[in-house]
């Protein structure tokens, strides 16, 4: 059975050959493929985590934005209600003011008004007093004008005292 | 599908019309010359034993060989060299060596003694199966140099085509060989490793090829298997960790089985020298034994000629789809010898590099990775 028995021969060669191969291969082409591999397997691993990082970062923007965003419509919503509120005082206390202020206006008015009524009413009095008093003056000028007439207003005006005493 | 089966049909028809014609020249031949049966047992074996010349072709005026160096060192006449055409003279011998036709040493060089007795020289001739060695070694170093060139230059960028494809084959060879069967230092390793499996894979692929280059029976060679055997034998022993040389050395088995005679030891030491033996003989009957079935089913052509036309035609119908089935078996083989040579190289490695603890795990996955391997081998 020589397909069973090693050729010597064969086998020296084999050798050299696989030895070779080995040599040659194990030192400077395998390694230099593994490393490259290994540096590509890095890089993409790194890469990935990037990316990743990079989503991750992302989603953390978006939610701050939309906390950003929902603190403004918070504080635009408080700001307008503020205004309103503020706008409502304002007028109100407008309002108080201007009717106190028209209150004040027409009391000053009415008070001013009464004071000039008296102050006409005197005068008018005064001057209806002088008139009265002239009439009076000529009028008893007029009627006491002969001693009969004296006489007359004398007894007449003895006779009211006379009626009032009884 | 519809394309193989296409060619398969278109193969067969002109592999038919070839027998055919070979039959009409046969009945020529044979009015001249004596009848000549075809020993297709001679055929067969000749093909898986090595050869001193390299037979690329015939045609029907002249054979076209390749005479290969011979180199013999014999204790009488010092060392000849000599192409291997000097040999094919009538009488068979050129400075008293000559091819043994017959006996333990059929078809090797013998040097005929005075005496009339053949002695084997050391016989250092590049064979066939040397030649094929040496040039698929070239190949194979150029085809993986021209890889690591093209990875190393822009290491960054996935590779397409051949560099691509080559890539992919180590990273696999790397992460479902190597790295589960070795374990963390596996890098130490991998190199050797890879090496074993494309030598392997390449000339088991060279193997199949039937032409120039390929065609040798490298890797189904005993020779060959034997020194990748060593080869994995040396690694495994050689790197081996402190436990286990104790377990080589004092097993954790009752004393009385190592001290007065050490059964156990030897137990251990011939299971060290099975393993490479079992991947020798795997490789190399495998291989032999697809190269012996393609051979085989093709020679059903040739040996059906006698027996008419029609048995000849539907034989060869058969035969060749056989065949193209077989090689695409062979084809798958090739690549399953490869790696199941370096999977149970690298379990074998991890093995002997295995530290205290992890004891049991180890211990489950080889039988798991031997199981599969088994697996496949049924498979066939």
């Amino acid at each position: 059975m020589s397909l069973l028995t090693p050729d010597p021969g064969l086998v020296i060669w084999m050798t050299i050959s696989f030895g070779i191969v080995v040599l040659i291969l194990a030192k400077f082409a395998f390694p230099s493929i593994l490393k490259a591999v290994d540096k590509r397997t890095s890089y993409i691993e790194g890469s990935l985590k990037s990316a990743r990082e990079a989503n991750e970062e992302l989603a953390k923007v978006k939610e701050t934005r939309a906390r950003i965003l929902a603190e403004a419509h918070k504080e635009q919503n408080a700001i307008l209600k503020e205004t309103a509120r503020i706008k409502e005082e304002i007028l109100q206390e407008a309002h108080v003011k201007a009717s106190q202020e028209t209150e004040n206006m027409i009391a000053e008015a009415r008070k001013q008004i009464h004071a000039e009524k008296d102050q006409v009413l005197r005068s008018i009095r005064s001057e209806v007093t002088i008139m009265s008093v002239s009439l009076a003056e000529k009028i008893l000028r007029e009627k006491l004008g002969n001693d009969k007439e004296q006489l007359n207003m004398i007894d007449r005006l003895l006779d009211e005292i006379e009626i009032s005493k009884s | 599908m519809k394309h193989i089966l296409f060619l398969i049909v278109l193969f067969t028809f002109s592999a038919a019309n070839y027998a055919a014609g070979g039959e009409a020249l046969d009945i020529n031949v044979s009015n001249t010359t004596t009848e000549e049966e075809l020993n297709v047992k001679e055929l067969i074996l000749d093909h898986l034993a090595d050869s001193y010349e390299w037979h690329l072709f015939s045609s029907k005026k002249r054979d076209v060989t390749i005479h290969l160096p011979v180199i013999l060192y014999s204790k009488t006449s010092g060392w000849n060299m000599f192409l291997s055409s000097k040999l094919h003279n009538i009488d068979n011998n050129y400075r008293g060596f000559g091819i043994a036709t017959d006996g333990k040493y059929k078809g090797k060089i013998v040097e005929i003694l005075a005496s009339g007795e053949e002695m084997r020289p050391l016989d250092l001739s590049i064979t066939k199966n040397a030649a094929s060695l040496m040039l698929s070694s070239l190949m194979l170093i150029i085809i993986i140099l021209g890889v690591s060139q093209s990875i190393k230059r822009d290491p960054l960028k996935p590779k397409k085509g051949f560099t691509g494809m080559m890539e992919i084959f180590i990273l696999m060879i790397i992460d479902e060989v190597i790295k589960p069967a070795i374990g963390e230092d596996y890098k130490r390793y991998s190199p050797y490793l890879l090496t074993l499996f494309f030598f392997i894979f390449f000339n088991n692929l060279l193997g199949l090829f039937p032409i120039f280059p390929g065609g040798a029976n490298v890797t189904g060679n005993i020779s060959v298997t034997i020194v990748l055997a060593i080869g994995t034998f040396l690694v495994i022993n050689l790197t081996g960790s402190k436990k286990y040389y104790k377990d080589l050395f004092w097993p954790d088995t009752p004393v009385w089985l190592k001290v007065p005679f050490p059964l156990m030891q030897i137990i251990e030491i011939v299971g060290t020298l099975t393993k490479p033996f079992a991947l020798m003989i795997r490789l190399f009957a495998n291989i032999m034994a697809g190269h012996a079935i393609v051979l085989g089913l093709t020679s059903l052509v040739f040996v059906t000629v006698s027996l008419g036309s029609a048995i000849n035609t539907s034989m060869t119908v058969i035969s060749v789809i056989f065949t193209v089935f077989i090689d695409f078996v062979e084809l798958l083989v090739a690549f399953i010898q490869a790696y199941v040579f370096t999977l149970l190289s690298s379990v074998f490695i991890g093995l002997a590099r295995e530290k205290e603890t992890e004891n049991g795990n180890k211990e489950l996955a080889v039988e798991k990775l031997a199981e599969q391997s088994n697996h496949l081998e049924l498979k066939r």
